[in-house]
């Protein structure tokens, strides 16, 4: 791969389902060290894009196509895509009844170890890996004997979120609205832990319906998606003026 | 939508759940075999080739009688052709010149069968702490550590020996918790029955091994009606394990058993059974019709009897492992897991009968269904006016995988005095796509999430099963759903 070319590209990304087109001629570049934040009004696409990078399979893809990492990733299965390295923090992150956090959490690291023919590490190893990790997100770690994200308050489903993007070690994380619903000390703590993962060779994409999260991570882009595309990017300040007119001035 | 994503999602489940049946073959050997169809002359050639004495005889036409007056039952969630019980064989063993006295004289192909079911019955190979009594088709075929078991007084048998060995405790008890008319298909197993399992724990004993019987049907043409009777006396222990498999054939096979287990005083019984017997293919042809009628009786006081089930086999499972809870302070429990795929369908569950004193019983119902299959739990708790203190705790927890299948809970409840408690709680949950693209879009492979899921599910039964079962249920339900999620 080439050291110049982006960690991401989206080129003329059209995407629908049932017969539904989403996503319209989407383009956006993304380097590595980059924090972009996508904004927009309900319903433009935000979500929809978030779950096609990694791989839903009920989205149809039309046209275009997405690069990661030098080469297109539109015929991998969601699991390859998570181990070359992408991660999307659910939204809504799914309760799974059953498994413990643990299981869950380890099983994860392995099968990433195990496709980099990397050995895989016993519970007891596992349990000094994930420690250090639970602190960096402040929990506690008899969090990891209950089932994943069964019974969580809305904070500790996020806090998990950042918690697995941080162990899987992603190159590109989705962030898909990972503020929402934390109140201040939560929003500090999971701001707090990614800008503590973020270094020059990951990139991040931050989808958000609000500039407070930015007061904390600071965006290098700020995109606005309204119907399936980009309509405008721009700088941290973008975000502000968007605070304070929404978005129909935009589209005026 | 959704209809996409269930396209997508049902195809994946598809795969993963066709995993091809590993003991589908079948065994091609000299048989003995009773010309096909029902009548008293069956009954009559059946009993005087296994020379019995005259008061099994009788048994046997009296319940043949009984059958010929009673209808099939209707009331299960089951949908199935009508079978055709003159297209039947109801005798089927392997051609032997004489009577065996030792396991070598066992035909090497029955044995190789069993080996590549991996039931080792030569001497060397044996499970070191389980007994083994294998059934091929009608006839039992050789019991392991007979001797060992002898030298405490434990009886392990087939039921045909015992006929001759220990006639009056059979005669005793044979019919004693499930009489003759009690159903269609215990009453047509009473009648027909040839082969099966014979146990007896004397008093003050703890069986030193577990028993274990492992049936297989062979014959394509043949139905199985085995019959198992566990007695345990006063103050003794036993843990009974029973496994099953048949070949793969596009007919349906009949099999109709009757297990019948009595508790004395402080006695406890635990009867496991893994049962896989062939399912049908993806498109529902072929596989066992299963019709099984399992009763225990805690007779004397502060006895136990626990049923743990995992039911992944047969394309039609009706079977309902039940507890009368006569002693005072008698304890009956019911862990079940019911796993259906493809077009099964399956309706099981447990009747709990307090009749006793301060009774306990306690039931957990796993079911499982993936694709277009059917798996239903019924249940009776009955309370007598005597059971005073009486109580009964159920759990029925439904998981569905894919939009096909389906899942009922039918729980009867009758209670008749004040001081019972009763609890009963139920859930239905689902594994949808989005929680299968959680697991994939942190790296786990969809058998790998399935595994997960469903072992999690099931946890709290497979601790109830011993050590060698656990593991081997836990691999059965992944085999299962092989290609079934996704």
């Amino acid at each position: 791969m080439n050291l110049n070319s982006p960690l991401l590209e989206i080129k003329d990304l059209e995407v629908s389902i049932n017969d539904n087109e989403i996503l319209k001629k989407l383009n956006l570049k993304i380097n590595k060290g980059e924090i972009h934040a996508i904004m927009g009004p309900n319903g433009s696409g935000k979500s929809t894009f978030s779950k096609v990078l990694a791989g839903h399979p009920a989205y149809s893809i039309l046209n275009g196509d997405i690069i990661f990492k030098g080469s297109s990733i539109l015929e991998l299965d969601p699991e390859e895509r998570s181990h070359l390295g992408i991660f999307l923090a659910f939204q809504y992150p799914i309760e799974v009844p059953g498994v413990s956090n643990e299981d869950f959490l380890r099983l994860a690291y392995n099968s990433k170890q195990k496709f980099y023919n990397k050995p895989e590490v016993d519970p007891i190893e596992f349990l000094t890996i994930i420690n250090e990790k639970l602190q960096l997100v402040n929990m506690s770690p008899l969090f990891l004997s209950r089932n994943v994200n069964e019974g969580f308050s809305g904070g500790e489903k996020k806090r998990n979120e950042i918690l697995q993007m941080i162990l899987l070690d992603s190159e590109l994380s989705i962030l898909d609205e990972t503020d929402s619903g934390l109140d201040i000390d939560a929003l500090k703590i999971i701001s707090n832990g990614i800008n503590n993962f973020m270094n020059p060779n990951k990139s991040i994409i931050l989808i958000t319906h609000y500039q407070r999260l930015l007061d904390y991570i600071n965006p290098t882009y700020v995109h606005v998606m309204q119907n399936g595309k980009i309509i405008k990017t721009g700088s941290a300040e973008l975000a502000k003026e968007l605070e304070n007119k929404g978005y129909e001035w935009l589209t005026r | 939508m959704i209809n996409q994503s269930n396209k997508v999602l049902n195809t994946n489940i598809t795969k993963l759940v066709n995993k091809t049946y590993q003991y589908g073959f079948s065994t091609s050997i000299e048989k003995d075999i009773i010309e096909k169809g029902l009548n008293e002359e069956t009954v009559k050639l059946i009993s005087k080739k296994k020379k019995e004495p005259k008061f099994l005889l009788e048994f046997r036409l009296k319940a043949y009688k009984k059958w010929k007056q009673m209808n099939e039952p209707e009331w299960a969630y089951l949908k199935f052709p009508q079978i055709d019980y003159q297209d039947i064989i109801y005798y089927s063993a392997p051609k032997s010149k004489k009577k065996l006295k030792d396991l070598s004289e066992v035909d090497p192909e029955l044995l190789a069968t069993f080996e590549k079911l991996g039931i080792s019955l030569t001497e060397q190979k044996r499970l070191s702490n389980v007994a083994i009594d294998a059934v091929f088709d009608s006839v039992s075929i050789a019991t392991t550590f007979q001797e060992e078991l002898n030298k405490c007084g434990v009886i392990f048998s087939s039921i045909s020996e015992a006929v001759h060995d220990y006639p009056e405790l059979i005669q005793k008890y044979l019919g004693s918790v499930v009489p003759i008319g009690d159903n269609y298909f215990a009453a047509l197993n009473s009648a027909v029955f040839t082969d099966g399992s014979f146990c007896y724990i004397p008093q003050d004993t703890i069986c030193p091994l577990d028993l274990s019987t492992y049936f297989r049907i062979n014959d394509e043409k043949s139905g199985q009606f085995e019959r198992t009777l566990i007695v345990a006396e006063k103050n003794s222990q036993v843990n009974y394990l029973e496994g099953c498999t048949a070949p793969q054939y596009d007919t349906n096979q009949l099999h109709a058993a009757v297990v019948e287990l009595i508790a004395l005083e402080n006695a406890n019984i635990k009867y496991s059974t893994v049962q896989n017997w062939y399912s049908g293919d993806e498109f529902g042809s072929g596989g066992v019709y299963n019709f099984v009628t399992k009763r225990g009786i805690c007779a004397g006081a502060n006895s136990k009897i626990s049923w743990t089930q995992v039911e992944t086999g047969s394309s039609i499972t009706w079977k309902y492992p039940s507890c009368i809870l006569m002693g005072d302070n008698s304890q009956g429990e019911f862990y079940s897991v019911a796993l259906t795929n493809n077009y099964q369908q399956a309706d099981t569950g447990t009747k709990m009968i307090h009749i006793g004193k301060n009774t306990r019983s306690r039931i957990i119902s796993k079911g499982i269904s993936a694709g277009k299959s059917k798996n239903s739990y019924r249940g009776l708790v009955s309370i007598n006016n005597k059971a005073l203190g009486a109580r009964n705790y159920s759990q029925c927890d439904s998981l569905l995988i894919g939009n096909l299948s389906n899942a009922n809970t039918f729980p009867f409840i009758s209670v008749q005095n004040s001081t019972t408690k009763i609890e009963h709680e139920a859930s239905t949950s689902k594994i949808g796509e989005e929680q299968i693209f959680y697991f994939l879009q942190r790296g786990i492979c969809l058998e790998k999430a399935v595994e997960l899921m469903i072992s999690g599910f099931c946890r709290e039964i497979f601790t109830k099963l011993p050590l060698e079962f656990a593991a081997e249920a836990d691999k059965l339900l992944t085999l299962k759903l092989e290609g079934s999620v996704g």
